[in-house]
């Protein structure tokens, strides 16, 4: 009882900790600017061709626009200091603006531009404020501009939706999950591809077919063992194997997807078996005493009632692939790939990889995400495991 | 009347050996199975000794005696069941219609097809009443089409005794009825293929005495068009079905004969004792 009620504690905090950290990560602070589309600061004529706009210097533009907003700050130093409150994409948002609609060049407009990662945490109030200058994450004076944003009403939040669709990126306030997720997507497609198939093959030659002797005997505590084989061996084997003896691409869905069906197919394996072990002997003789061949037998009464178990097995399976970290690390799945991966030949990261790779930047504000990160594969884990049991219910309810 | 009955005192040991005196007689005229000399073995057990016994045509032969003693095993013998259990070896010679159903060439799907079993619980495929029934004709490619196959899913439903009950729901669960329904269900089932032969293995002793009566009534009813061999071990049972009985004790038959004369006037000791209740 006690230790129900430990376990439930630990559980709890846990989530209530990383829930509470990285919640903020879904909004991101914006600053409102009123930039001015000036064709004389694009050098630009007012009838540009796409072609031409292409090749303007946002980035210029952009601080040119500071500049005009803030005639007071004049020094180099401090026109630097301005222009870090806000993210590094702003530029980018500007050529997006006004590639999508050329009718802008030559118009002012309020543009919400994301703000700089320091400056969200002091906003969020993840980072102190109230500390020495030398220990916080922004400098007095960008504290003082803050807060007049603040004071003229400037400063807006937005749901951060890029954090589920773009891919990693130095700066915290830009990097997403979008990368990470792909890549967990066809990651675990591989994975079901290899292992499902081969795992109830085996599970249906062992249960139905195999002799009892040795060699099935010795097969089936070896598949048991395997079970609790380190993951970080299957990525050494992994490494060993698929990489430097048959040469596929290093650090691709594929090759992780190997990986993993390894390390799954004993959870399949031994589910399946389980599932075909219930199966009831009277509906096999009944089959067979209607003249059904031992294939039909198999195919047509055993394999659908055993099928709720193996699915259940297959994604308990699938489940513990998903959070998997190691053997990835060893075949090079740790890589900084800021494209998402469109397929298994890509160079792809994984979520837990992803969640690695942030957990130890020393950026403070990759904390959030990490947290955020979390919940992500957490989320994940428990709907396949809702999955898993709801398809239980629904086949057993049926008969 | 009692110094005319045979005894044998080897059978009161409970090691099975061989026992050749057997009461009666064991073909008949119109034999549809003849079964001549066959023994079965479990791994060295040896559970089966030399058995000669014919099922007449259009019959209901019932095999009685107590628990172990080989019944279930001879029927399983006739539709070649216990070829899958391992390490079960069948001898000797067991002729449907004058073939021999051991031989490598016969094909162990249209014996099945020929012969049909129904067994001791119940077993309905989960699947729907229709398709139960229906799984027969369509792995043997009996239907030709939707139709026909509808009307031999009714024919069969109806020599069962169970479409008034069923018509309505044929696509509901075949594990969703009752379990003397079931039973009916799966009799279905065995004759929706056409069999010559139908099997019993204690089709009731998993029912109650109405669902038993309903079971009794449709034997009598199928043994106008089909042979069957029902093993039981309800003696009022065999009593009120068949023609003919057959008395098995440790793995060997002591004696057949008429129904009528087993019951009444056995010529072993041990049919004697059995069916007077003083063992089994």
């Amino acid at each position: 009882m006690t230790g129900v009620v430990l376990a439930l504690a630990a559980v709890s905090f846990l989530l209530v900790t990383i829930f509470s950290s990285g919640y903020s990560a879904f909004w991101r602070t914006e600053i409102a600017l009123t930039i001015e589309f000036d064709p004389k600061l694009m050098k630009v004529e007012p009838d540009a061709t796409f072609d031409q706009l292409q090749q303007v210097n946002y980035l210029a533009l952009f601080r040119k626009n500071l500049e005009r907003a803030f005639p007071e700050v004049t020094a180099r130093a401090d026109r630097r200091e301005l222009a870090q409150m806000f993210s590094e994409s702003a530029p980018d948002l500007l050529r997006e603006m006004v590639l999508a609609d050329p009718g802008l060049v030559g118009a002012r407009q309020v543009v919400s531009v994301l703000a700089s990662s320091s400056v969200d945490m002091i906003t969020k109030g993840n980072a102190p404020r109230d500390i020495d200058e030398a220990r916080r994450v922004i400098s007095d004076q960008q504290l003082r501009w803050l807060d007049r944003f603040d004071e003229s009403g400037l400063l807006g939040s937005r749901f951060n939706s890029d954090f589920f669709t773009s891919g990693p990126s130095r700066s915290p306030e830009l990097a997403g999950l979008g990368g990470a997720i792909a890549g967990s997507a066809l990651l675990l497609l591989v994975t079901l591809l290899l292992s499902f198939p081969v795992g109830v093959a085996a599970a249906v030659y062992l249960e139905e077919y195999a002799p009892q002797n040795r060699l099935s005997e010795i097969i089936e505590v070896n598949i048991n063992n395997l079970a609790a084989v380190p993951s970080i061996i299957f990525g050494l084997l992994g490494l060993a194997v698929v990489l430097n003896f048959f040469g596929l691409p290093r650090g691709t869905p594929l090759v992780g997807g190997i990986v993993l069906s390894l390390m799954t197919l004993p959870t399949i394996i031994i589910a399946s078996r389980a599932a075909l072990k219930a199966v009831p002997p009277s509906i096999r003789d009944g089959a067979l005493a209607m003249g059904a061949s031992p294939m039909q037998v198999m195919f047509h009464h055993v394999l659908p009632l055993a099928m709720p178990g193996m699915l259940t097995g297959t994604i308990i399976g699938l489940a513990q692939a998903l959070g998997e970290t190691a053997p990835l690390l060893m075949i090079g799945m740790f890589a900084f790939v800021a494209d998402i991966p469109g397929s298994i030949l890509d160079q792809a990261s994984a979520l837990p990889v992803q969640i690695y790779l942030w957990a130890e930047s020393s950026e403070r504000g990759y904390v959030e995400l990490t947290a955020a990160a979390i919940m992500v594969i957490l989320v994940f884990l428990v709907a396949m495991n809702l999955l898993a049991v709801l398809l239980r219910k629904k086949f057993e309810r049926r008969w | 009347m009692n110094e005319k009955k045979v005894t044998n005192p080897a059978l009161e040991v409970s090691d099975m050996q061989a026992y050749q005196d057997v009461a009666g007689e064991v073909a008949v005229e119109d034999a549809r199975v003849s079964c001549r000399d066959v023994r079965v073995y479990y791994g060295d057990k040896q559970a089966l000794f030399g058995i000669n016994l014919d099922l007449g045509s259009n019959a209901v032969t019932a095999l009685i005696g107590p628990s172990g003693c080989g019944k279930s095993t001879f029927l399983r013998c006739i539709n070649r069941m216990n070829d899958t259990i391992p390490n079960c070896r069948v001898e000797g010679n067991i002729r449907l219609d004058n073939q021999d159903i051991n031989d490598p060439n016969s094909d162990v799907v249209e014996l099945r097809a020929r012969v049909g079993m129904v067994f001791q619980k119940p077993n309905p495929f989960p699947k729907s009443i229709y398709d139960n029934v229906a799984y027969g004709p369509r792995i043997h490619a009996l239907a030709e089409s939707k139709d026909h196959l509808d009307s031999i899913v009714e024919t069969a439903l109806k020599k069962a005794g169970l479409w008034k009950e069923v018509a309505d729901r044929l696509n509901s669960p075949g594990t969703g009825l009752s379990g003397g329904q079931q039973q009916r269900l799966c009799i279905a089932r065995a004759i929706s293929v056409q069999p010559e032969v139908i099997l019993m293995d204690e089709p009731c002793s998993a029912l109650d005495p109405i669902a038993t009566a309903r079971i009794e009534e449709l034997i009598d009813e199928l043994s106008e068009n089909f042979t069957i061999a029902i093993v039981t071990h309800s003696m009022q049972q065999a009593a009120r079905v068949s023609q003919r009985t057959a008395y098995f004790h440790l793995g060997n038959l002591i004696e057949v004969g008429d129904t009528e004369q087993i019951f009444t006037n056995p010529q072993q000791q041990l049919t004697e004792d059995y069916i007077t209740g003083r063992f089994g």
